[in-house]
């Protein structure tokens, strides 16, 4: 076969990983976006700094600082042993959570964006058609961001995807639990199997190509409608 | 108080502050008149709670804002028509008209198809607002905001944004409005000649302040208002069509206080018409010349003068049996005819403008 088993098993796991990465982003990320996109406050300029700290920061110290934190001496560490559910770090849980940190940009930036450009005419009308907050949202924002959604969705899957450093500080090598395709790669090329590298590597690249290729088409073709 | 609109805003707004004590009829059409800038949109913002300021607010009785209490602008039964027609591009015009409807729990007295058959829209229903034209948009967002059966409609300057074409376009769907609905509705224009059409009641604003408020021919045919008007000072009478000459195609118009002759143009004796006659198109004479062309003469009193805009001119204020017109001469002429207050004369309206 073209893959090995564990090639597949890796594959599966980065599957999981990101679906399950951009899922909690997209929880999470939504109502941060919002509020940064419709804020006034001072807050905004330091937490939309924090939400895009790890675009510059090299994923080693990210990961470094979630690996001190999960630990059993650090806060989230405590917190788990205390809890006594298993210690996150070299777990699958545990490269989610690195992983949602990562990724948070790629999911928060977009659909800020997003938000934003629909501006405050929309919600007023929907206002004075006798739609409150949460209807507006659901009625109005969502649907008028969707395409920020889709952009927010796909980017955040396939930088996950994409990840390696954070994955090795937190999740290790373990096959089947932390063994990403990325870091099967590296594996293969660390022991010379260059074929095997290849072969996984164009599954990556074609897999990548064709999820950007989806987003990019849809996009050109209903700005092309709008015209 | 039932049958009234309480507003009472103050608002800082850039070099100036809102600052407004209107009491208006919860019936017909009130224009808030002003040129821009002057606190009109934002008075109607805070009317609909768009703005939140300080202020009290009831309508017919009910509070909608007071020290204690601020009815969110989703929970004000009221309908908005905002400049651009901001409809939702994400939902078909029938979504659109739906959107509020769905939304309000108050018994519906205005039917979805009277809205739709009031501003002609029934064949553009499954249209998405990207394939509507401009005019197209504002009539769908006019039915839009009366499709929740509102107790108070608020347009702001919901031609602005239009041509002139467009604008032509809508106007009779407003007017059809006035006519059909009983409805009260704010009308926020920086338009004299929308303000002569669609008005009952005028209520001039300059930066942030309301400078008149009344009933609309008795703020027009004030003095010391037309100023802000220039060109366009002149007073609206309501009359009806008493006569056709089909000869020469002109029909006579009854006011109370006199009759004007005007062009024909389809009316029906009967019939209840609003003109419009500005005063540079109203002359005055000592006597009633046969040989002239002006065909409507009227017998008239002067009640005052006042200077006018430009220091060469001078506005007077005639009265016409049960009626004020307004006429605009030079103060040379005023002078050579010694024209002064109390003295009877006759004043030459040289055009009248239909506006219904």
């Amino acid at each position: 076969m073209f893959l090995t088993q564990e090639d597949v098993q890796a594959l599966i796991l980065t599957a999981r990983l990101a679906g399950t990465t951009t899922a909690i982003l997209l929880l999470v990320g939504t109502p941060v976006a919002w509020w940064l996109a419709r804020t006034k406050s001072w807050v905004k300029g330091p937490l939309a700094s924090i939400v895009a700290l790890p675009l510059v920061l090299p994923p080693s110290v990210l990961g470094f600082y979630l690996l001190l934190a999960l630990g059993p001496q650090g806060p989230v560490g405590r917190l788990t042993q205390w809890l006594e559910i298993s210690a996150l770090p070299f777990s699958f849980w545990g490269l989610v959570l690195a992983s949602a940190f990562y990724s948070t940009p790629f999911m928060i930036q977009p659909l800020q964006a997003a938000f934003e450009g629909i501006g405050e005419r929309p919600l007023e009308v929907a206002a004075t058609l006798g739609a409150g907050p949460w209807d507006r949202f659901f009625t109005v924002a969502l649907p008028l961001a969707r395409r920020g959604f889709l952009t927010a969705g796909v980017l955040t899957f396939a930088h996950t995807v994409g990840e390696f450093g954070v994955v090795l500080m937190i999740g290790g090598n373990l096959p089947g639990a932390t063994r990403v395709a990325s870091v099967q790669i590296y594996d293969y090329v660390d022991a010379m199997q260059y074929a095997q590298a290849h072969h996984l590597a164009l599954v990556l690249v074609g897999l990548s190509f064709l999820v950007l290729l989806v987003l990019y088409t849809r996009r050109s073709v209903s700005a092309w409608s709008k015209v | 108080m039932t049958g009234q609109i309480l507003a009472r805003f103050t608002k800082p707004l850039g070099d100036f502050c809102l600052d407004v004590d209107l009491s208006l009829p919860h019936r017909g059409v009130t224009a808030i008149f002003g040129h821009s800038g002057s606190g009109k949109t934002t008075l109607l913002r805070c009317i609909a709670g768009l703005e939140r300021t300080e202020g009290s607010l009831s309508v017919n009785g009910e509070v909608w804002q007071d020290a204690n209490r601020f009815l969110p602008t989703h929970r004000r039964p009221l309908g908005y028509v905002f400049q651009e027609a901001s409809l939702f591009p994400h939902l078909s015009v029938l979504g659109n008209l739906n959107y509020g409807r769905k939304r309000t729990q108050q018994e519906h007295r205005v039917g979805l198809e009277q809205a739709v058959d009031l501003l002609g829209i029934g064949h553009l229903m499954d249209r998405k607002p990207d394939k509507l034209s401009g005019g197209e948009r504002q009539r769908v967002a006019i039915a839009r905001a009366l499709a929740v059966s509102p107790r108070l409609l608020l347009m702001d300057e919901p031609l602005a944004a239009l041509d002139l074409a467009r604008k032509q376009e809508i106007l009779p769907y407003l007017e059809r409005l006035h006519e059909h609905l009983d409805i009260p509705v704010l009308y926020v224009s920086h338009s004299p000649d929308e303000v002569a059409r669609l008005a009952d009641h005028l209520v001039v604003m300059e930066s942030g302040r309301t400078v008149a408020q009344g009933p609309l021919g008795e703020i027009l045919a004030r003095l010391d208002l037309p100023i802000h008007l220039g060109e366009d000072a002149g007073v609206v009478l309501e009359a009806t069509v008493a006569e056709l000459d089909p000869t020469w195609h002109l029909a006579r118009l009854n006011f109370p206080g006199g009759s004007l002759w005007t062009r024909d143009s389809g009316l029906t004796p009967g019939h209840s018409v609003r003109v419009r006659v500005l005063a540079r198109d109203v002359s005055l004479a000592l006597q009633h010349y046969e040989h002239t062309s002006i065909q409507n003469v009227l017998p008239a009193v002067v009640e005052a003068m006042a200077p006018d805009d430009h220091p060469g001119l001078t506005l007077v204020r005639l009265k016409v049996g049960g009626s004020v017109l307004l006429a605009r001469l030079t103060q040379r002429s005023a002078f050579t005819l010694d024209i002064q207050p109390g003295h009877s004369i006759f004043a030459q309206v040289k055009s009248v403008a239909l506006l219904e």
